[in-house]
């Protein structure tokens, strides 16, 4: 059903609907709200579930590895230094390819301290072996939470949906949110193979010794890479049930003869699209949208980059003495191209920046007249800093 | 698509006022989109929130610099430098004062419609929370949503008692202003 529904609110309620055995959470701004909506479902009798009260995140993150580990459906959510603190159990939970699904309400991590929104939390996380997807706007957030949950299920990998905080969970718009029938359909009750069980005991978490090791990071590796066609498959599922889709591994919007393409993860995608349609001209630009970030998807990017010369990496995350983040990845990728496109990469909107319409009019301007550098912050003003730091 | 700046203090019910004005015009058919100026919030301290209002879905997320209206729940606030920076020129201000619209307007040197809203608050809710009474006579001043809209958003918020007293407040305060005054106004920033 159709509602005006804070971004926060409507995620509790697709939990709900996803019936989760258990739900450990500890609570951090922006993430707040979607766990005390849940704790409030569960008290008001709206939603059956163990809901486990912790004392940090890294015991939240161990309370929802334990339960998915005994073949439990299992949730969780958090932000900055609650990811920051959950990270080694994050490795572990996707390094024991234990199925689970984790919402990351996107904010800055400190220092300095900043409790704002950009994408260093998830991005600190590339490489723990969890699948990430991004979420353009609320309806996405809960569509990506539902499809997160088959997705993880068929894979055996644990599934982050990543959704801007503030932004989008503080947000308050026009959500729908799906039947339970439908979504029971969609995700039917789920049976864990390798779940511990005592009447028919097996070992999870073994020591592995450096004789097997590199085979256990091969076959992680390999599960991650052919998770795509499932992260493929359960958006075109969804939209055979709810008729509508995020993009499957990216979506695209504009000219499909476009030369010049603006790509980013999350919410900034929105304010780009409706600063696109203010602009004069529209023609030879699109924009993409990279909703799947792990696994990357090479291959749909490359079609996507076909015929384009010129591509903007726009991203809410840096690696300080690199640069971007998933602008280095694209420029690593396109190296095998037989025509790359020019990359600039840019980030915008660290620690809640706002970012502005006539982002999308900066961004083709600076382009156009060669001041867009290989990295910039790109809304840093540098005359606030001593000469020695511009 | 007409956008609204609405500023306040912690405790008065800034993001609420916000929620429920976008969930009116919901209500109403229309899409919408309601969110804060995130900061550190505390009582008392100055809080901002955006609403935005249109026939088309929302794309944009940033904040509204340039709004149609501005909704002041506390009129010290009017002490913060370029607190109505951005207004649109042919824009309104509605403010919670218990200052006559002429006297408050001739004290800061811009056009603005007053209602006493924290007493009518006082009066109807036993609380000083002006957001309601400032959404209903915004409402009465443009209209752009049927009182009804607002009616059904708080019917979503509250019950019982606190429904059926912060639905007399809504309908005093909107006798407290000229219908329509806004419409002008309104239809221009919609359009």
């Amino acid at each position: 059903m159709r509602q005006a529904l804070e971004g926060s609110l409507a995620v509790a309620k697709a939990v709900a609907l996803c019936r989760p055995g258990v739900v450990a959470a500890y609570p951090i701004t922006p993430q707040t709200h979607i766990v005390e909506n849940i704790s409030k479902l569960v008290a008001d009798g709206d939603l059956e579930t163990e809901l486990v009260s912790v004392e940090s995140e890294f015991s939240a993150a161990s309370v929802v590895l334990g339960a998915a580990a005994a073949g439990s459906r299992a949730y969780t959510a958090s932000s900055s230094q609650g990811i920051m603190l959950m990270a080694e159990v994050l490795f572990n939970i996707a390094g024991l390819r234990v199925p689970m699904v984790l919402t990351c309400a996107n904010r800055a991590i400190g220092a300095p301290l900043n409790i704002w929104n950009d994408q260093s939390d998830s991005m600190a996380m590339r490489d723990s072996g969890w699948i990430q997807l991004y979420c353009a706007d609320n309806q996405e957030a809960v569509d990506s939470l539902i499809q997160a949950y088959r997705i993880s299920e068929r894979t055996e990998l644990p599934v982050m949906v990543c959704m801007d905080g503030f932004i989008l969970t503080h947000t308050l718009e026009v959500i729908d949110i799906p039947e339970q029938d439908k979504v029971d359909r969609y995700l039917p009750p789920f049976a864990f193979d390798r779940r511990l069980d005592p009447s028919d005991p097996i070992s999870l978490g073994a020591l592995v010794t450096p004789e097997f090791f590199s085979e256990v990071k091969h076959s992680q590796h390999a599960a991650m890479q052919k998770a795509l066609p499932d992260i493929v498959d359960a958006d075109k599922e969804f939209k055979k049930l709810f008729g509508r889709d995020c993009g499957g591994l990216l979506a695209e919007h504009g000219d499909e003869e476009a030369t010049v393409a603006i790509l980013t993860l999350g919410s900034i995608y929105g304010t780009l699209r409706a600063g696109m349609e203010a602009h004069k001209s529209r023609k030879k630009v699109k924009l993409i949208h990279l909703r799947c970030f792990r696994p990357f998807p090479e291959e749909v990017l490359m079609a996507a980059l076909d015929g384009v010369k010129d591509l903007i990496v726009v991203e809410r995350a840096l690696s300080p003495g690199l640069g971007g983040i998933v602008g280095t990845e694209i420029r690593a990728v396109l190296s095998t191209a037989r025509k790359p496109p020019r990359v600039h990469n840019v980030a915008i909107g660290l620690g809640g920046r706002d970012v502005p319409l006539d982002m999308f009019s900066r961004l083709l301007e600076a382009l156009k007249n060669g001041s867009i550098a290989e990295f910039s912050v790109f809304d840093a003003d540098l005359s606030r800093l001593p000469e020695e730091d511009r | 698509m007409m956008e609204i700046r609405i500023h306040g203090r912690g405790g008065q019910g800034n993001v609420v006022a916000a929620y429920l004005l976008a969930s009116a015009a919901f209500e109403d058919g229309r899409y919408c989109q309601a969110f804060p100026a995130f900061g550190a919030e505390r009582r008392g301290a100055p809080v901002v929130a955006f609403v935005r209002v249109s026939e088309t879905p929302i794309l944009q997320r940033n904040e509204v610099r340039t709004p149609s209206f501005m909704i002041i729940q506390d009129e010290t606030l009017l002490h913060e430098k370029g607190l109505t920076d951005g207004l649109k020129p042919d824009g309104g201000i509605l403010i919670n004062s218990p200052l006559s619209s002429e006297e408050i307007s001739e004290r800061h040197g811009a056009k603005m419609t007053a209602i006493p809203a924290t007493q009518m608050a006082i009066d109807n809710v036993g609380r000083p929370v002006p957001n309601v009474a400032l959404l209903s006579a915004f409402l009465e001043l443009t209209g752009i949503l049927p009182h009804g809209a607002l009616k059904k958003a708080l019917d979503e918020r509250f019950s019982g008692h606190l429904l059926d007293n912060n639905l007399r407040l809504a309908h005093q305060a909107a006798k407290a202003v000229t219908k329509d005054l806004w419409k002008e106004k309104a239809d221009a920033a919609s359009a």
